[in-house]
């Protein structure tokens, strides 16, 4: 009951929105921010009824709609989503307190599609049915497309645009795997009367005992690979974030990089790592390298760009890479790393973009070289935007380092990858973050006031000191003590790991590369 | 009393967290300035109590005081425990006890200061995180305290963000403390994966597990791939911290900070925190002699490079700053031959007379109104007779005069690597000891003797108040009397055998590293309690060089026109701008490194190759699109005939299709 009230408030509310008058502003507001405190609160009774010893899915439950496509809604929630429904339920409120001020116009079509948006977020994280996922999956572009093309800055339409086709290819491919592994689970192997069958569960059972031959598995994989890491997204195909990042209104980047680059994540692991098995191990040295090129490129392109947004939009494509290469490791650390760091990054890098919004919307600028010496005008201000930029920087006892470290390490004792230059590599862009990040903190809040614009700014209101505070709290907390939340993923992604290994190393007729699979036996027996 | 370990970093922690979030609101200096105080003297109490447990009851094994998980996941489980055994307390009560004594000062010198409440509860948070860093059992914690100093040491840099600084390719505080972190991180990242190997080659990352494994089972992993590699890395950690070469080079520009914090984390303590580093780990250090030679030879160079570039500075604290380069470089050059007590030893020494040095010069520019140029200083002994005197044990015990703490310190430093039977690098230290007297004798000169060089009616040098000068003279006796706790036996035979009480103290934290380093044939040659003569002779040989550094330093500048100095430095115009401009390191690694990378970045990655070549591939890709519609568009005529022809056409090439190809 409670996943289902967590899914469904905000469709509720975004319902009753429709009937409320449009100039009744601050009703608008005011009742949208209820409506996603109550998710939250309700969400949080979700995470205290969680059992995180059980690392079956819980809070089943099941509709049929389409008998014969036995399609249905399903949904429930495992250690590996319930961390980022939490994610979802805590970010919301946050962009809609921050866009009390970002947002000025057309308030209730705007409200709509934010709680239209956080329904069809948590709808992914919770789907158990691919006919489901895939229409929530495509429900969340819908929200976006309209808050980046209506309030979004002066290149809104070209960027909206891209993002709406970039990610609309990628999920083609995968509606097409999905048609694929429906029928051929449905039909070839449990011979359904309907020959298809869309139930997670029951596809990932079936595939674990009857695996799917490496030839068409391989292509499977690159097909629901392409769609999540564009949404991730993974070098090369991330160039509609920096657009869509700098064009969307502050709330929208906020839930872009908080919440939406998150979706392509989850999906890795959920559909890639989970049914794929025998692919993931066969892919993944090659989609580590591109997660390593990423974190390399993104933080390098970060650091030459004079648009503050950029600057932040680009070091996303560089910590998402750190998940990528946890997932990649399929060991314990590196997935659980995964995890907590993109919750980190929803956390830092979100933070990062209400610090820039609350900046642009006292100067309307994004530019570097409009601003320095902040820290003079808004002390407090400062402190804040300090901790989100050193978090994104990975400092020790804040959120950033326990996910990256665990990232890194889980690469480096990878059997998958049995290299250590994965790391290595990977952990130059933990240098390059404090290049890129703490020049701009400095460009921006340190030094005199060199503008006369900048004399008379005023620091935090009370609004923005209640949206800061929290995230604050969480940044030290999972630092200080991630044990917290690392547990309620430990024993889901403890099974998952160890599932992938046996079903790869089990089934050595159906992989083709059986050199690389000698490689990884020899690795584990070298290591016990 | 061991096991409330957990304490002493606990008080500074509250400092901050009252100073940080409540300081605002604290109005008096006085009532702030008693919390940051009192903090880390209830920190130095404790140190001291357990010390004195530790003295009555010496322990073999490390104590360890667990609080609770941290980074805990798969098989990685790493608490947050703390670590008592001679070192950690030793530097525990080294860190705190300099600590306090700048910190009182820092109520003086930072008097009206807008931000008082910030900067004492930066300065809490930098002794918290030094403590973690020195009291953790395990590398993670450490690493926590390695780069929690590393955030401090930035934040202090940078504490006057919006005043001038001039270095290269830096113009505010702020970039000299970009500088320092990001430096730093180069360094960290080595540290980063040394830790990758240490944990997925023996599981473990507690020192104490790891110690045992590496005593255990010396003889497999002595001189191992796996030990050179873990150990060279963590040197690379190293060597950003505690700036040697190559990555000394944020060390001088790190004096943008207010004077206190250059006393207290760049020179006193953080940047220690390297030789802390390999002296944690001497055993496993131990087992790798090719890095052990890199780190000694490292460690020289620095020194000799390090003192060269002092004796052409004319900023105050750029001397002292190189000084501390040249310093640690002893240190290094130390631990490199397997001395690891002269190594630790040194590091306390320099803690006081540093310390001294730095309070001593910021109550200098405290008098002189921000003036650091010693060249317009001049004649301030009569002016600040506590500073000067002070200053000057200082600079007694760095030039090494006997009996002071650094004679005792440095020359066991010298003996150790002479005995080991590095001739070259003892020449090497042994030059770069007489260039350090040289520079100090001639810092002194400038600034308290001669003629007054500076603006008299505008500027009226004054002594500093009580709570500054009490620090100096506390420090200054520590400077001048804190060397008889390391004695060497060949001056203190007869006081017994135990007569190098530092020593002594360290014994059972060396005792599995001097096991292997036997191992190493050259070294084991040096160890016993044997007198030799050459230790004698090597002795009155660095007092000479020290005695001869002072007498031209006097000379060349108690002379008002500096006419010899003047002559060499246009005699030598090319030698003194190379040492002048620090051998051009800053401008090399700009020209090799960052501007490269920069250009890459800007024009390659993000211009041509991220908006050309993927871009140009998307919104081709749209732009085919759109061609191909327009062309296909011409078809959609919206006349029905031409639809009936076309329907015709396509009927008639199925049925050809069914009749002739199937």
């Amino acid at each position: 009951m409670e996943l289902i009230l967590t899914l469904f408030i905000p469709l509720a509310g975004a319902i009753i929105l429709l009937f409320v008058n449009h100039e009744k502003h601050n009703f608008i507001k005011y009742f949208t921010l209820s409506v996603s405190l109550l998710t939250f609160i309700v969400s949080l009774f979700l995470l205290s009824k969680f059992d995180f010893n059980n690392t079956n899915f819980q809070f089943l439950t099941e509709a049929i709609w389409i008998e014969r496509l036995n399609a249905g809604f399903r949904i429930g929630v495992d250690g590996i989503s319930i961390l980022l429904v939490m994610l979802t339920t805590f970010i919301t409120p946050i962009t809609i307190l921050s866009s009390f001020s970002a947002i000025e116009k057309r308030n209730k079509e705007y409200y709509f599609l934010l709680l239209l948006l956080q329904f069809a977020m948590t709808g992914v994280f919770v789907a158990l049915d691919l006919f489901l996922f895939y229409i929530f999956w495509e429900l969340v572009l819908i929200p976006m497309y309209f808050i980046i093309g209506l309030w979004g800055g002066k290149n809104r339409i070209y960027s909206a645009v891209k993002f709406f086709i970039y990610t609309v290819v990628g999920s083609l491919f995968m509606l097409v795997a999905i048609i694929w592994l429906g029928l051929y689970v449905g039909g070839n192997i449990l011979h359904l009367p309907g020959g298809f069958t869309s139930n997670f569960m029951q596809i990932r059972d079936v595939l674990s005992q009857n695996p799917i031959p490496f030839d068409i598995e391989k292509w499977l994989f690159l097909a629901f690979a392409l769609s999540f890491c564009i949404k991730v997204p993974l070098f090369p195909l991330h160039t509609w974030l920096p657009d869509a990042h700098t064009e969307a209104p502050t709330p929208g980047s906020v839930i872009l990089a908080g919440i939406l680059l998150k979706l392509g994540t989850y999906g890795l692991i959920r559909f890639n790592i989970e049914l794929l098995p025998h692919s993931a191990y066969f892919f993944a040295p090659y989609i580590s390298i591109l997660a390593v090129i990423g974190i390399i490129y993104g933080a390098l392109v970060s650091a030459v760009q004079t648009d503050v947004k950029r600057l932040v939009a680009f070091s996303s494509v560089s910590h998402l890479g750190f998940v990528v290469l946890g997932i990649f490791s399929i060991t314990v650390e590196g997935m659980q790393g995964a995890i907590i760091q993109m919750v980190n990054h929803g956390l830092s890098t979100g933070m990062l973009f209400l610090a820039v919004g609350i900046l642009y919307e006292r100067r309307h600028t994004r530019e570097i070289a409009e601003y320095g010496g902040i820290a003079r005008v808004m002390p407090a201000f400062s402190v804040f935007f300090g901790i989100a930029m050193l978090a994104s920087v990975g400092l020790p006892g804040l959120n950033g380092f326990v996910g990256e470290f665990l990232c890194l390490l889980g690469a480096f004792k990878s059997p998958v990858l049995n290299s250590y230059l994965f790391t290595i590599f990977g952990a130059t862009g933990v240098i390059f973050a404090a290049v890129y990040l703490l020049t701009m903190f400095q460009k921006v809040v340190f030094g005199p006031i060199t503008n006369p614009h900048n004399h008379s700014l005023k620091d935090l209101n009370k609004r923005e000191w209640a949206y800061l505070v929290p995230i604050v709290i969480f940044i030290v907390w999972i630092g200080v003590y991630p044990k917290f939340f690392l547990n309620y993923s430990e024993k889901t992604v403890k099974s998952v790991v160890s599932k992938v290994h046996t079903q790869s190393l089990g089934n050595t007729s159906t992989l083709n590369n059986l050199n690389l699979l000698k490689n990884i036996e020899s690795n584990l027996g070298a290591k016990k | 009393m061991a096991e409330y370990v957990f304490l002493i970093p606990l008080f500074p922690l509250v400092g901050f967290l009252v100073l940080g979030l409540f300081g605002k609101y604290l109005k008096k200096e006085s009532i702030i300035g008693l919390i940051g105080n009192l903090t880390v003297f209830l920190s130095f109490v404790f140190s001291f109590l357990i010390f004195l447990e530790l003295v009555q009851n010496p322990i073999e094994e490390p104590h360890i005081v667990t609080l609770f998980p941290w980074i805990s996941t798969g098989e990685l489980h790493i608490d947050i425990a703390y670590q008592v055994d001679q070192l950690s307390i030793l530097f525990a009560l080294i860190v705190t006890g300099v600590g306090f004594l700048i910190h009182l000062y820092s109520v003086g010198y930072m008097h009206n200061d807008r931000s008082f409440y910030r900067f004492f509860a930066y300065m809490n948070l930098f002794i918290f995180m030094m403590l973690n860093l020195v009291l953790a059992s395990s590398f993670l914690l450490t690493f926590l305290g390695w780069e929690g100093v590393g955030l401090c040491s930035y934040l202090l840099i940078g504490f006057w963000y919006d005043r001038k600084f001039e270095g290269v390719r830096i113009e505010w505080t702020g970039e000299a403390g970009n500088k320092a972190f990001i430096v730093n991180r180069i360094g960290d990242f080595g540290f980063l994966i040394a830790i990758f190997l240490l944990f997925v080659n023996f599981q473990t990352l507690n020192y104490t597990q790891l110690n045992q494994i590496f005593a255990n089972s010396y003889s497999n992993l002595y001189n191992s791939g796996l030990i050179w590699a873990i150990t060279l890395l963590l040197f690379l950690g190293c060597t950003g911290k505690s700036a040697q070469i190559p990555l000394a080079v944020w060390l001088p520009d790190a004096m943008a900070g207010p004077t206190p914090v250059s006393a207290l984390i760049h020179a006193a303590t953080m940047v220690t925190s390297g030789i802390f580093l390999i002296a944690r780990n001497a055993t496993l250090f131990a087992l790798a002699p090719t890095t052990l030679t890199v780190v000694a030879v490292i460690g020289t160079f620095t020194a000799f490079f390090a003192a060269t570039i002092g004796i052409t500075q004319n900023d105050i604290k750029k001397v002292l700053a190189y000084s501390t380069v040249s310093q640690l470089g002893f240190m290094f050059s130390a631990l490199g031959v397997g001395a690891f007590v002269a190594g630790v030893f040194h590091v306390m020494t320099h803690a006081f007379f540093k310390g001294l040095l730095f309070l001593a010069a910021g109550s200098v520019i405290h008098g002189m109104n921000e003036e650091q140029n010693i060249k317009r200083m001049g004649g301030l002994r009569n002016y600040m007779p506590k500073t000067y005197l002070t200053f000057f044990v200082a600079t007694l015990a760095i030039a090494g005069i006997p009996f002071f703490s650094g004679f005792f310190s440095k020359d066991e430093i010298l003996w150790k690597v002479f005995d080991s039977g590095k001739i070259w690098l003892w020449v090497i230290l042994a030059v770069s000891a007489f260039f350090t007297a040289f520079y100090m004798f001639r810092l002194l000169n400038l600034v308290f003797f001669g003629k007054e060089r500076f603006d008299m009616h505008h500027i009226h040098p004054h002594e500093s108040p009580k709570i500054m000068t009490i620090p100096l003279q506390i420090l200054a006796f520590l400077s001048a009397f804190g060397g008889f706790l390391g004695i060497p036996y060949a001056l203190g035979a007869w006081l017994g055998p135990n007569c190098n009480l530092i020593e002594h103290w360290l014994e059972p934290v060396f005792a599995d590293a001097q096991k292997v380093m036997v191992l190493n044939a050259s070294y084991a040659a040096g160890l016993s309690h044997q007198i030799h003569f050459e230790e004698y002779l090597l002795m009155i040989i660095s007092i000479l060089i020290a005695l001869v550094g002072i007498f031209l330093a006097n000379k060349f500048y108690s002379d008002p026109e500096w006419s010899i100095p003047k002559k060499l430095a246009t005699g030598f115009n090319s030698l003194y701008r190379t040492l002048f401009n620090k051998y051009y390191l800053d401008e090399f690694y700009f020209y090799v490194i960052v501007d490269p990378l920069l250009f890459l970045s800007n024009k390659i990655l993000w211009k041509f190759f991220d908006s050309k070549i993927i871009d140009g591939i998307v919104n081709g890709s749209a732009t085919v699109t759109v061609k191909v519609s327009e062309l296909l568009r011409r078809i959609q005529t919206g006349f029905v005939q031409n639809y009936a022809l076309l329907m015709f056409g396509g009927i008639v090439a199925i049925f050809i299709w069914l009749l002739f190809v199937i």
